[in-house]
């Protein structure tokens, strides 16, 4: 069932996902319609990467968020961190180890903090459960140089703020500031950058580059404007109703898109530079997953469907190194005259570009 | 130290001028006073409260002593007048300050704390916890409150602290219908998810992350609460269900109608209990009118200003 | 240039609390041709949404129009009584709404908000009704089946496209939008941009567009107007705006858009946050946050000064431009 990401090095894996699936029952207990939000994720996060998960609502990205976070578990499939399985994680020493090494942002400035205490409240929490090592006074300064760290100054001053005081954009780098105090290993970024103004975006957008770099910290960026994620992640995971459809480095993907839903993202993103590219008259909109059969998700909107689309299931396959797609009519790329995907392992290197975008 | 800092932004918006980070209590004593119910409200608390602590400040006769005329009616000696046998009706008043308040108070709270944990707890924990809490909590609705009560207290040593634990048994169901409501509709603020996510045990979170930000409903229900419990508990006591060696209103009706005070003559030995459960009652009403009043801006009284218009 | 449609002249609104007077939208004008598409654009506390009410006369305590006019077809809407008003909205000029959820009533049918609408405004009979609604489903693209479906049983981009039908019953000259795609994911948004175009090269209304989203409205506008602290900062034809930004603000607007298509390139925002506008900064309500300050920029409050065919409220084009004539 996996095909690229197997062939990743795994040396600097992080965390592995394998058929990571979640069903939610609708109705009452003894309804049988069940809602699939994801089904048989496979995906591969590494060290010092940020990799973007991009989707409309609806798509399962939230969900697969909230799994990692271990909100709730897996339907089905599993997690490992670390070559460890997260979901079978039960003792408090062992959850606390998690938690302190994959804490996560959420998406509204306006309802992530406790309106009751300081902005200081979330920070010293977390490193008083995580950061044990450091005794009051250290935590202290530990906290004072996150919110350094994170653009909050001066940090003294900032920490003792109450959270109605702050403009979202603050809100949101406390939100990685908590994040920070545990010294994560991956932040989980639940679409940190959709509710806030956008000259206000490019501030944390560019934090998060740095932290990647000068914390050494993983970011999984979960959001919806496939733009931002350009700008930000090494690779890119595309999801719609529940399955991943393509992934692969950001350049390629975006450069060479191979699933019909990617392309027809793609040209739906609005660019105040230019002209509109003309778009298919499509007006469908991502399904409700209840109870589906076999078959291509996307069959419904997509111009290239054939008669196996509705009745196989398109698993991915690759289209270039370390890149696949999911999908029956997609047509790989020819490299160097061998078959894709078989041209050797390939390792993750950031394309050059990359790092001096931020300084 | 690392040096990877961004461009900080500058000032925030300043929301209320003058409110750099001030405590809840702080605003909270700012916003009583700027609201007229509030303010008559705690007016009234407060002195009920003086007179329950300092009686003999004001009422120079003890209460017990059936030393007077009887059934005399007001007069300069005896504001209220006497009763049937003899004791001054207004030092009755004033010294049954103390213990009427005291059982108002102690239910409210206690039925108010037991709500809150009941009430949170289902709605945060959810699953089986949240639907035998809730069948526990709907059990206590359901069970008539007058009868129970008569049945109990005819059973229990007649007296307080028995009017305490029925009064408290029979009030908490209702406070902890509403709890759980909000309870409920907080579960989805990230805030609460954020906790779960850095590890925090659920008990930390419902006493440290949630019961703090329901203060002011919880203070509501607290006051509601004791708005009926100041009134419920009179009337059980005027049924001969308190114990009647206490000096409280309740009893002090009880006494009068025993007395046939309206018969007799005074009958202000009648109403005057029963106007101070009202003025109480009142007290705590105007309080918790003002409650939300202050957590809720769009009740509060529109006061139309007129801008100068020019065309 | 035949009369302009909408016309409003120095509108200003207020929210008058008992702790500030909060200057929402600060002596604004603007027009709109028939047939024309103006955008507005601006960040969140500029007003733009302030200043829809207040044209659309649905603004409620505290907030009121504190000066100014707004004239529509010759009438100033703000001195029309309720019943005046009555006759001319939905009419003439009708509003769609930023969440559909929201001003669609989750207990009734589509058609039978369409027939409450209808009804609200003239009388018609049954049948007129049913074959006017039908027609506006039509027109955007929707089965006229779904008149007897309920709200939540539509889809979120469907949900919003019955909002526009539901603006189009009477054929208005002008249809007001306040941010009615934000709800919407990338190609359901695109989808009802391309609709809405294609409805008024149609039936030839205009449209006043607010939206946080520069981007959304970048090819559908002939006009745009960008907003900032309840002030008008830049107006003018939009491709104009976009290849040539004249005001700081428009210009880091522009700036913070990451690009899907072009080259990578950093990206800067604009430090800082939006003023307080009970306490707006002296002088141009920009500076703190101007990459291009100047001395005077500290007390001297710029007017709207024209360059070629836009206007620019900006002391960097004072010397080389004309103000704007006060209109």
């Amino acid at each position: 069932m996996i095909s690229t990401p197997a062939t990743v090095a795994d040396d600097n894996v992080l965390l592995r996902t394998t058929g990571l699936t979640r069903h939610f029952r609708l109705g009452g207990l003894l309804s049988r319609r069940m809602l699939h939000a994801v089904d048989d994720l496979d995906m591969v996060i590494h060290e010092r990467e940020i990799v973007a998960l991009v989707g409309e609502s609806g798509s399962g990205k939230t969900t697969v968020a909230r799994l990692l976070a271990m909100i709730y578990p897996p339907t089905r499939g599993d997690i490992l961190y670390r070559g460890r399985s997260v979901h079978k994680l039960h003792s408090r020493k062992d959850v606390l180890w998690y938690r302190g090494e994959v804490p996560m942002v959420f998406q509204d400035p306006y309802s992530a903090m406790n309106p009751v205490f300081r902005v200081a409240h979330g920070v010293m929490r977390n490193l008083k459960l995580h950061r044990r090592d450091l005794d009051g006074a250290q935590q202290r300064e530990e906290a004072e140089r996150v919110f350094d760290i994170v653009g909050l100054n001066p940090a003294a001053d900032m920490l003792r703020k109450f959270p109605y005081e702050m403009s979202g954009g603050q809100r949101q780098r406390v939100g990685f500031a908590q994040a920070l105090a545990v010294r994560p290993k991956l932040i989980l970024a639940d679409e940190p950058v959709s509710m806030l103004d956008v000259s206000i975006r490019a501030g944390i957008l560019n934090m998060m580059a740095r932290l990647r770099a000068e914390e050494e910290t993983s970011i999984l960026y979960i959001t919806h404007d496939i733009a931002s994620a350009r700008y930000v992640a090494d690779r890119i995971i595309v999801m719609y109703a529940g399955h991943a459809v393509e992934q692969g480095p950001t350049e390629v993907v975006l450069s060479r898109p191979k699933h019909p839903y990617t392309r027809l993202l793609l040209s739906a993103v609005p660019d105040p530079r230019e002209k509109a590219v003309p778009v298919s008259a499509d007006s469908g909109e991502p399904p409700r997953v209840i109870d589906p059969g076999e078959g291509c998700r996307f069959r419904q909107r997509c111009p290239y469907a054939i008669d196996k689309c509705a009745t196989v299931t398109p698993l991915p396959r690759p289209m270039g190194p370390a890149h696949d797609a999911a999908c029956h009519v997609a047509v790989p790329d020819v490299v160097d005259g061998d078959e894709a995907g078989t041209a050797g392992e390939w390792r993750r290197t950031p394309a050059p570009a990359d790092q001096s975008l931020f300084g | 130290m690392s040096t990877a800092t961004i461009a900080a932004e500058t000032e925030p918006i300043e929301v209320v001028a003058g409110t750099r980070s001030q405590s809840a209590f702080a605003r909270f004593t700012r916003a009583i006073l700027r609201n007229r119910k509030a303010s008559a409200g705690t007016v009234i608390l407060l002195i009920l409260v003086l007179l329950a602590i300092f009686p003999g400040v004001i009422a120079r006769d003890d209460p017990e002593a059936a030393i007077y005329g009887q059934n005399l009616g007001p007069s300069a000696q005896h504001l209220l007048g006497t009763t049937q046998l003899g004791q001054d009706v207004f030092s009755q008043l004033i010294w049954g300050t103390r213990l009427t308040l005291i059982v108002t108070v102690v239910v409210s709270a206690l039925a108010t704390v037991i709500s809150m944990v009941i009430g949170v707890s289902a709605a945060y924990i959810g699953g089986l916890t949240d639907r035998s809490l809730s069948l526990l909590t709907d059990i206590f609705l359901i069970i008539p409150t007058l009868p129970l009560l008569i049945v109990l207290a005819s059973y229990l040593p007649p007296g307080s602290v028995t009017m305490i634990v029925v009064l408290t048994l029979t009030s908490w169901a209702f406070q902890a219908r509403q709890l759980r409501s909000q309870g409920l509709s907080l579960r989805a603020r990230d805030f609460l998810s954020a906790a779960k996510v850095r590890g925090e045990r659920t008990s930390y979170i419902i006493f440290v992350e949630i019961i703090p930000t329901m203060t002011s409903l919880i203070v509501a229900s607290f006051l509601g609460l004791s708005v009926f419990v100041v009134g419920f508990a009179a009337g059980l006591q005027f049924l001969g269900l308190g114990n009647s060696t206490e000096l409280t209103w309740g009893t002090m009706l009880y006494y009068a109608q025993q007395g046939g005070a309206l018969e007799a003559g005074n009958a202000w030995w009648a109403l005057a209990p029963g106007a101070a459960v009202a003025f109480m009652g009142a007290g705590f009403a105007l309080v918790n009118y003002a409650f939300d009043e202050i957590g809720n801006p769009a009740l509060r009284p529109v006061r139309k200003r007129r801008a100068r218009t020019t065309a | 240039m035949p009369e302009p449609l909408l016309e409003v002249e120095n509108l200003s609104v207020s929210y008058l609390t008992d702790t500030a007077d909060i200057r929402a939208v600060e002596k604004v004008n603007l027009s709109v041709q028939a047939g024309e598409f103006l955008g507005i654009v601006g960040e969140s506390g500029c007003g733009k949404s302030t200043l829809l009410f207040a044209i659309a006369q649905l603004l409620s305590p505290p907030a009121e129009v504190t000066s100014g006019r707004v004239v529509f077809r010759g009438q100033d809407l703000v001195r029309l009584t309720d019943n005046e008003l009555r006759l001319v909205r939905w009419r003439d000029y009708s509003v769609v709404m930023q969440s559909a959820m929201n001003a669609l009533n989750p207990m009734k049918s589509i058609g039978a908000q369409f027939k409450d609408t209808m009804r609200a405004h003239e009388r018609v009979s049954a049948n007129a009704i049913r074959t006017r609604s039908a027609e506006v489903l039509h027109l955007v693209g929707i089965d006229a089946t779904h008149l007897e479906s309920y709200p939540h049983q539509l889809s979120g981009g469907m949900r919003q496209r019955a909002m526009i039908a539901m603006a189009l019953l009477f054929t208005p000259q002008l249809v007001i939008m306040d941010e009615p795609t934000s709800a919407l994911d990338v190609v359901a948004q695109r989808s009802l941009m391309t609709q809405i175009k294609e409805l008024q090269q149609k039936l030839g209304f205009a449209v006043m567009f607010v939206t946080h989203d520069m981007s959304v409205i970048a090819n559908y506008s002939d006009r745009l107007m960008v907003m900032y602290a309840g002030q008008v900062a830049e107006i003018g034809a939009t491709r104009s705006i976009f290849e040539r930004p004249l005001h700081p603000y428009s210009k880091g607007l522009l700036d913070a858009f990451p690009s899907v298509r072009g080259p990578r390139r950093p990206l800067t925002g604009i430090p800082g946050s939006p003023p307080d506008l009970g306490r707006p900064p002296t002088g141009c309500r920009f500076h703190p946050r101007c990459s291009e300050v100047m001395t005077q920029c500290l007390t001297t409050e710029p007017e709207l000064f024209s360059v070629e065919a836009t206007e620019v409220r900006c002391l960097l084009y004072a010397d080389s431009a004309e103000p704007a004539v006060a209109r």
